[in-house]
């Protein structure tokens, strides 16, 4: 380690220099823009140089790879041993129409599953409720009972597979839904490995698909967490997710902040409710979203995992590792795909891909191409896929740890995006957390703005998106996309009048009677929903009980 | 429904266009819904967002009680074939002829032409700049033109 006076006439020289040579430059050719700047607004300089790390204390700061804080990534061999979960969020028509594209998918060498659910499933109505008219099958696959899950997983053993539920509000009674299924397969409950997405937190002020109000909503999340703990010990009760922040506007350091926030409060929440931090925290999992900025999502990445770890051991006096680790699902950007020039998507998807790696992610979805216009058809898919396998196989990227680790940029970054996300969480947590922070509209307002500014970005060509505002000839646009079949909501109709007449109605109404009762008695509510999907109670009859108790969630309507 | 104080021409230039920015179906992508009524506010517009979720009904209520010059409609959920042609019919039935309606989206280019049949002036796909939907209210108001 050199000395701090070598360090300083080090660094001074090379400014030196490089002023002296970028002046003599710029004379004939200026730089592009008078500064630059990350998607989030943090200034890039023109060089890094061994001087903006030099008080980092690299085993405090970093750390080896599975050792605290885990920085360069939560495992000692990361990829070396095992590459990421390929996992490719789908659904789409009836259970039978998604069963076919999972079981392509593993053919194809996906190594996990992930259900994408229907508008009116995720909201907690059945196919034949009012608001469903017209939703069902479209965006996602249509679950209104057990049968409809039966089939969703037909000749796919739960034993053999993991399988991620984007599902929040209803995530207790698709969950047991799964647990029954698993059931009659003769798998065990204790052998279920997948995760529920079940992040109420963010529905309220990012994705906002909320069924009951903030406690209530919060309490079914605890008792998600509660009962994977004791009955589920290989299941993510929750996936903590920054991805629908970032969606919905936000930018890095913003999706980073408030993703922790929700984090720290589901701790809190849950060792509120009597649970030691180490009895759960170690299935708590993390989802993210990687945008174009390499270097900054690296860093998102590297910093989350950090600050996490502290949080866990230093507030939460965490003392097993595992509570510290952050095991993350990363995304690539929806939002940053283009309706125009579809094809340049796959190098957008590309890179940010890249970007997940590099950041050490445990699992991975890659876009599809065609998502600006449609679901993904089959053939997008396999391209969305094959970009996984090829940084899996064919770069070199997965063969050693955390290869940015070290960068004077990247180690520069990772510290800005740590001190930016801090400022925001102390600033939440100065409004007394998060549940006030939603209430006064503050992470709405902030999401609100930076997609706002990210337009004008684009519209005063400040931020360049090729074939959108630059580079725009379009062409013909000549791919196929997938077309969701217009019978698929009619067999699910015929299906689902089929279960109601089936089924026993005296077990329908004794269980829901339960159900309604242990809600009022504010009792952990996942063995009586489990009852209930066992009596083929539906999706919505279950949901009905607890909006009618609870009462129904009206958001804050601003813009 | 009453188009008083509309009459003369004088009127309807000094009064501010007055959009609804409306989400049908059950979907929760709002992020393009509320960037393009920010946009439509700043550029002099009076914009009401009605929130998420609104049915037809609703939706046609509130275009009528606010009295609006536009109807900003955004789907997300691909249920545009099934929820905008009851819109369509409503706001017909309501007499609300002159009410300008547009669209935004992911609305597959096939539904665009069908979407323009049943009386959708336009359909703004994914990456409109919002200058280019203010710029189309204007020349296209029904009302005022």
């Amino acid at each position: 380690m050199p000395n701090p006076e070598e360090l300083e006439r080090t660094r001074e020289r090379m400014e030196r220099l490089n002023e002296t040579a970028a002046g003599r430059r710029s004379e004939v050719w200026p730089e592009r823009k008078p500064e630059f700047t990350t998607t989030s607004g943090v200034l890039v300089r023109r060089l890094y140089t061994p001087q903006d790390i030099s008080d980092l204390d690299y085993s405090k700061d970093a750390g080896l790879p599975g050792e605290y804080p885990f920085m360069r990534g939560i495992h000692p061999t990361m990829y070396r041993g095992r590459l990421w979960t390929m996992r490719q969020f789908s659904g789409f028509g009836t259970a039978e129409e998604t069963n076919r594209r999972f079981k392509y998918l593993l053919s194809e060498g996906e190594t996990g599953l992930s259900v994408a659910f229907d508008y009116p499933t995720i909201m907690g109505y059945d196919s034949d409720h009012s608001m469903a008219y017209g939703e069902v099958g479209r965006c996602g696959v249509a679950v209104s009972s057990l049968l409809d899950m039966e089939t969703l997983f037909e000749g796919i053993p739960l034993d053999r597979v993991s399988t991620s539920m984007t599902i929040n509000g209803p995530a207790a009674m698709l969950l047991s839904m799964y647990i029954a299924v698993g059931q009659k397969q003769g798998v065990a409950p204790e052998l279920l490995s997948g995760t529920t997405q079940n992040d109420m937190l963010k529905e309220f002020y990012a994705q906002k698909l909320c069924l009951f109000p903030p406690e209530p909503s919060v309490n079914l999340v605890v008792d998600i967490i509660e009962y994977c703990a004791k009955n589920l010990p290989m299941w993510n009760p929750v996936s903590i997710s920054g991805y629908h922040i970032r969606e919905a506007g936000a930018n890095a350091v913003q999706e980073l902040a408030f993703t922790l926030a929700d984090g720290l409060a589901y701790v809190q929440a849950t060792v509120d409710r009597g649970l030691a931090v180490d009895e759960f925290a170690h299935r708590l999992s993390f989802f993210f979203a990687v945008h174009n900025d390499l270097f900054e999502e690296v860093a998102k990445l590297r910093a989350a995992r950090k600050l996490w770890a502290q949080f866990m051991k230093e507030r939460f006096s965490a003392k097993s590792p595992r509570s510290m680790w952050m095991r993350m699902h990363v995304q690539t950007s929806g939002c940053a795909l283009t309706a125009q020039q579809p094809f340049n998507n796959i190098t957008r998807v590309a890179i940010q891909a890249l970007a997940a790696v590099l950041g050490g992610t445990q699992s991975l979805h890659t876009n599809s191409f065609d998502e600006a216009l449609a679901l993904p058809s089959e053939e997008a898919v396999r391209i969305a896929l094959r970009t996984q396998q090829i940084i899996a196989h064919e770069s070199g990227v997965p063969n050693t740890i955390d290869p940015l680790g070290g960068s004077f940029y990247v180690e520069t970054l990772t510290r800005q995006m740590e001190e930016e996300a801090l400022k925001y969480i102390d600033k939440i947590e100065a409004m007394g957390g998060v549940f006030q922070a939603i209430e006064k509209g503050f992470l709405q307002k902030e999401i609100a703005d930076s997609a706002y500014k990210y337009q004008k970005e684009i519209e005063r060509k400040d931020r360049m998106v090729v074939g959108l505002n630059e580079y725009v000839g379009d062409g013909p646009r000549e791919i196929t996309l997938l077309k969701v079949s217009p019978e698929a909501e009619e067999v699910q109709l015929r299906k689902l009048r089929r279960t109601r007449k089936n089924r026993g109605g005296d077990r329908v109404q004794r269980t829901l009677g339960r159900l309604r009762q242990a809600a009022e008695e504010n009792n952990n509510l996942m063995p009586y929903i489990l009852d209930c999907v066992k009596a083929h109670c539906t999706l919505g009859e279950i949901c009905q009980i607890l909006r009618e108790t609870y009462g129904a969630y009206q958001e804050l309507v601003a813009f | 429904m009453s188009t008083e104080g509309l009459g003369s021409p004088s009127a309807s230039v000094q009064r501010k266009i007055r959009a609804l920015v409306a989400k049908p179906g059950l979907d929760s992508h709002d992020r393009g819904a509320k960037v393009v009524a920010r946009a439509l506010r700043d550029a002099g517009m009076e914009v009401i967002y009605t929130g998420l979720r609104q049915t037809p009904e609703q939706i046609v209520e509130a275009a009528m009680q606010e009295d609006v010059d536009v109807l900003c409609l955004s789907i997300l959920s691909g249920a545009h074939m099934t929820l905008f042609p009851r819109i369509m019919d409503l706001m017909k039935r309501k007499d609300l002829h002159d009410v300008l309606v547009i669209a935004g989206g992911v609305i597959p280019d096939e539904d665009v032409s069908k979407l323009k049949d049943i009386g959708i002036a336009e359909v703004f796909g994914p990456g409109t700049l919002t200058p280019v939907v203010v710029d189309y209210i204007r020349r296209n108001l029904k009302r005022i033109s």
